[in-house]
């Protein structure tokens, strides 16, 4: 179980800005995103875009295995001024 | 600079009271020159409390007109300032605020031309832009000349802040390589923002701005400041340089500002331009990909409405075969939905440059904003 912050358009799309997540055992982020995609297809015109922060550290993550009780924030980029 | 004896003195009593800041780093503030890019929502604050504060030299870069739609937000114009230049008009009001502050007024967009130029006639830059593409001009700019580039971007209820470009720290890049597909991420005009989420955050901005020229505090550098005015909460992330990042790593490949970061609304093929739409009518269908919200903001005759973001959920409604051109609102999220339909094999799809507001623009009868 991992902790999923949702900000700015993300939180919209998954219509939460905090919510638990189940994960297998062993997942990676592409495990996380697949299940966040489960929730609203609609974040893949964001997979290229969002950074993603492990226990509030932004960091290659690609094939860090996550733990329960992570928490993962999601950023999608924010443009407007 | 000194200021003893000035008749500026009085005016920052309050800063002279702070030990921090005293004398001498009023008259840091005073020595100081700073450019601010974009006086809407962010530069509102921003540029107010800048020359509030005693900023010997603000330039104000902005190549907009007045809107009335800015003024929900953009507080540094006023009901009579419709239709005036942004730069002469911020620049206006801020020589009211503060007549010891020199004001440059700069009507003209940041570009890869000129930014490097401009960059290196002040100490530290504000970036304060509505667009992605510029954000990064600013960014590239900043790093290749070694000025710190004070960030922040806002969207609805949710603001971002971070100090880019200082010495030793990262960069936009390291953070985001690049800008988003284009149409991916709304911006304010296509989305909203709340108006006083601009105040919010670009007074955040202000405040790292201010310390970074009195070297005070800890300014946010390798940390992005989140700020989620709906929750009534700030969460802060941190980031590194990235050894990768193609700007600022340890092997660069960026080494100039580059025009193909000026523009993120390259033509698409077949797009057709707001005084061709009626004609392209003729023997297509008007599809209108604006979200059921954006609807009260005005509506189209004959159109037939389907939400960018139900479009791939209802394909099955549109007939491959048939001609399409595809509008929203300022023409980003039917860029989007443009290249799906394409993907998705409609080849006779089309797509209307500017949106329907730029459609309305040329058409006064059309009641729409």
């Amino acid at each position: 179980m991992v902790r999923v912050r949702a900000f700015a358009r993300m939180r919209e799309l998954l219509e939460s800005g905090s919510f638990e997540l189940e994960l297998p055992a062993g997942a990676t982020l592409v495990e996380l995103w697949e299940a966040l995609r489960a929730r609203n297809r609609a974040i893949d015109a964001l997979a290229s875009s969002t950074r993603i922060a492990r226990n509030g550290r932004v960091a290659a993550l690609l094939n860090v295995r996550l733990e329960a009780g992570d928490e993962i924030a999601l950023l999608p980029p924010v443009g407007g001024g | 600079m000194s200021l003893a004896g000035s008749p500026a003195l009085r005016r920052y009593s309050r800063h002279l009271l702070i030990p921090e800041v005293g004398l001498a780093g009023q008259e840091r503030l005073a020595a100081a020159r700073v450019l601010v890019v974009g006086s809407g929502g962010l530069g509102s604050p921003v540029l107010q409390y800048l020359a509030a504060a005693g900023v010997g030299r603000i330039g104000v870069m902005d190549d907009d007109t007045v809107d009335e739609t800015n003024l929900q937000r953009q507080t540094i114009f006023t009901t009579g300032d419709v239709g005036r230049a942004k730069a002469a008009s911020a620049a206006e009001h801020l020589r009211a605020l503060n007549p010891y502050v020199a004001v440059d007024a700069i009507p003209v967009r940041f570009t890869a031309a000129n930014a490097r130029e401009l960059v290196r006639l002040y100490d530290l830059v504000v970036d304060c832009t509505d667009r992605f593409s510029t954000r990064y001009l600013v960014n590239d700019a900043c790093v290749l000349e070694g000025k710190p580039d004070i960030y922040a971007s806002i969207f609805r209820f949710d603001g971002q802040v971070s100090v880019f470009g200082a010495p030793g720290g990262p960069c936009y890049r390291c953070l985001y390589p690049e800008a988003p597909p284009a149409g991916s991420v709304p911006t304010c005009a296509e989305g909203g923002v709340l108006g006083v989420l601009g105040g919010i955050v670009g007074a955040l901005q202000a405040n790292e701005a201010l310390k970074l020229l009195l070297r005070i505090g800890e300014p946010l550098v390798g940390r992005l400041l989140l700020v989620d005015a709906l929750g009534g909460r700030t969460r802060e992330i941190a980031y590194e340089r990235d050894p990768a990042c193609a700007l600022c790593g340890d092997a660069p490949t960026i080494r100039d500002v580059r025009a193909s970061d000026e523009d993120d609304e390259a033509p698409l093929d077949g797009e057709i331009e707001p005084s061709e739409l009626d004609a392209a009518l003729a023997n297509a269908q008007l599809l209108d990909v604006r979200e059921p919200h954006e609807v009260v903001l005005g509506i189209v005759d004959g159109a037939l409405h389907v939400p960018a973001s139900e479009l791939e959920a209802r394909l099955h409604e549109l007939d491959s075969a048939r001609q399409y051109v595809v509008a929203c609102r300022v023409g980003a999220k039917s860029r989007w939905a443009v290249q799906r339909l394409r993907d998705a094999g409609f080849l006779r799809v089309r797509h209307l440059r500017g949106g329907l507001l730029a459609y309305a623009a040329s058409r006064p009868e059309f009641e729409f904003f």
